[in-house]
């Protein structure tokens, strides 16, 4: 186990300088060099053809889709574009990738020398971008016979070519400094943003969980004050934004107390374990890697026009922070909700809800209390529940219209994720309207009265709050068809 | 240019051939050969021209994004020199990676 110095400790002696290094994966139908399917998961070998197996004799030919994309991201981030660029082999022998080189860009990246600003506690922290560049991504290893699944100690291992060569966006920023202690709130404020302008651009799905989104974290400490930056660490498997956080807080501790025995950092990629909360040694970086790049010569270079560039440009959307800020404003809601709505995922839906005509605040109540428990209940994302922005705002409208209240309102919800149909059909078919018929209602109250005599007479006594007790009775007697506050009016007045 | 046994089995290494003492004796010298042949290159290469990595003059051929069929599985992994539970299976892997 490595030891660790108290977080502030080491934030009054030094600062820490961070590099992140982020990979993409983008939404493109197929892959970056051949037709096959971009689908997560599927039957392991069957997204695969000879391009993308490296097979002899086969050529890969460059998907336009996603250098498209590609540009848009770099414009997002406020980067040139080059005129001209070429891909590159970067040479490694490693069974993920079945032709023993990845096809990169090396000395000519896309997009260069952009920068971002984020936000944390009210402060902007400027990122610059050094360079967002192309590639491919590799298959995914399984490694049998080891203990916990880990390459250490397995016995063989096991590949599946189905994510080889899916387009896959690098983007690397330069030395992050001056962020005070700020630096592992600045990096996890960074990957949310990268998050949210994938998205905002349909670029990438960009989930961390699943593997769509990837973050190598750099970090290194220097004394304050010094000119020179200290020996950097690289973390990996960082899979959520809060291990981003987490990662870095706990290389700052160890390095700190490395530094402050007299040690010297090691430079070396680690691994961040989430169980445990630390990194653990990796491979070693003390001699630098040996990739033999060269011009891939399979393909002809990039160079987009500068009319297509603009193009681009004047087609993206606004940017994530901007639009949470107008959307606030329009709905009236609190930072925290809209915090809320944030973290929930939630803005597009009740966006579009609202748009479907129901106000923001009953399309926050169902998007935030009701479907997002349902969500939840089933493992998903709230996007991904089988309610649609449209639906939820029929449901609302059969409330305001006291067809159904919001007992009711919950099981033409479960109809609705049931597949049943549409929230009118689903109250057609389950029956779930409120009763309007006044003789029926007017009975279930004498049958509900003369039941609890006791109460009643409390409420003839004066003792308002045992209508309660009455209201529950004749709602069980409706089968939670009636309006609650018309079967308390319709109470008090035979009760006089 | 003069390459040393070092140097070439320094490559050899990168390229995961492996090569005896005997052989890396007798492999610089012709691997000096096929580099000296480079080098006349240079003598005509100038300032002027810029180097070239692609025969043909040009650029941004793109394919649309559209799906095609991929090989099965069976076709796929009939090549393989081994399969475990429909994936390529590869000795342990050593020193490489994490």
């Amino acid at each position: 186990m490595d030891e660790v110095l108290d977080y502030d400790d080491v934030m009054a002696d030094y600062d820490a300088v961070l590099g992140l290094e982020v990979h993409v994966e983008l939404n493109t139908a197929s892959k970056m060099w051949c037709g096959c399917t971009t689908a997560f998961g599927g039957e392991p070998n069957t997204h695969t053809c000879p391009v993308c197996l490296g097979l002899p004799g086969s050529l890969p030919v460059v998907n336009g889709k996603a250098v498209e994309s590609a540009i848009r991201i770099g414009l997002a981030l406020n980067c040139e574009i080059a005129e001209w660029c070429r891909f590159a082999r970067k040479n490694y022998f490693y069974p993920d990738m079945p032709k023993d080189y990845q096809i990169s860009q090396y000395d000519e990246p896309l997009c260069f020398d952009g920068h971002v600003d984020v936000e944390v506690d009210g402060q902007t922290y400027r990122i610059d971008i050094e360079r967002v560049h192309m590639e491919e991504d590799a298959g995914k290893l399984t490694h049998v016979g080891g203990a916990t699944g880990r390459i250490q100690g397995a016995d063989h291992s096991l590949l599946d070519y189905n994510r080889a060569g899916v387009p896959l966006m690098e983007i690397v920023t330069k030395p992050v400094r001056g962020l005070g202690d700020k630096a592992p709130e600045v990096g996890r404020a960074y990957m949310a943003l990268l998050r949210d302008l994938m998205r905002a651009l349909d670029v990438s799905e960009a989930r961390m969980e699943r593997g769509n989104m990837r973050c190598d974290a750099n970090v290194s400490l220097m004394p304050k004050g010094a000119a020179e930056l200290g020996t950097r660490t690289e973390t990996k498997n960082v899979n959520s934004l809060r291990s981003v956080e987490n990662a870095l807080r706990y290389e700052i501790r160890r390095q700190g107390a490395v530094l402050a025995s007299g040690g010297r950092v090691k430079q070396e990629t680690r691994m961040w374990q989430e169980d445990g909360g630390v990194t653990t040694a990796g491979r070693s970086k003390e001699q630098a890697e040996d990739y033999r790049y060269f011009p891939e010569p399979d393909l002809v270079p990039v160079a987009p026009s500068r009319e297509w560039v603009e193009e681009l440009r004047a087609s993206l959307p606004e940017p994530p922070a901007q639009r949470r800020e107008r959307l606030a404003g329009e709905w009236g809601f609190s930072e925290l909700e809209m915090r809320d709505a944030d973290a929930a995922g939630a803005i597009d839906l009740i966006e579009a809800t609202v748009a479907a005509g129901t106000t923001p605040q009953a399309a926050r109540k169902w998007w935030l209390g009701e479907l997002a428990r349902r969500a939840n209940e089933s493992g998903l994302e709230l996007d991904e529940v089988a309610m649609a922005p449209a639906q939820v705002a029929e449901l609302q409208r059969l409330l305001d219209a006291k067809t159904i209240n919001d007992g009711l309102a919950r099981k033409v919800i479960e109809g609705v994720l049931a597949g049943e149909g549409s929230p009118a059909e689903v109250v057609d078919a389950r029956g779930l309207a409120i009763v309007s018929d006044d003789g029926a209602l007017a009975e279930a109250v004498d049958r509900a009265l003369a039941a609890n005599a006791d109460a009643a007479a409390k409420v003839r006594d004066g003792k308002v709050q045992a209508v309660g007790a009455l209201i529950g009775a004749v709602m069980r007697e409706m089968k939670g068809k009636a309006d609650a506050a018309a079967v308390r009016e319709l109470i008090m007045t035979k009760l006089g | 240019m003069a390459l040393s046994p070092t140097d070439v089995a320094r490559l050899a290494g990168l390229a995961r051939i492996h090569l005896t003492a005997e052989e890396l004796e007798r492999m610089a010298p012709q691997l000096d050969v096929i580099l000296d042949a480079v080098a006349e290159v240079s003598q005509v290469a100038t300032h002027d021209v810029p180097p070239m990595s692609h025969a043909l003059p040009l650029t941004n051929v793109f394919r649309a994004d559209e799906v095609r069929p991929s090989l099965s599985a069976e076709a796929v992994l009939a090549a393989a020199p081994d399969v475990e539970e429909n994936r390529f299976r590869v000795p342990r892997i050593l020193g490489e990676g994490a």
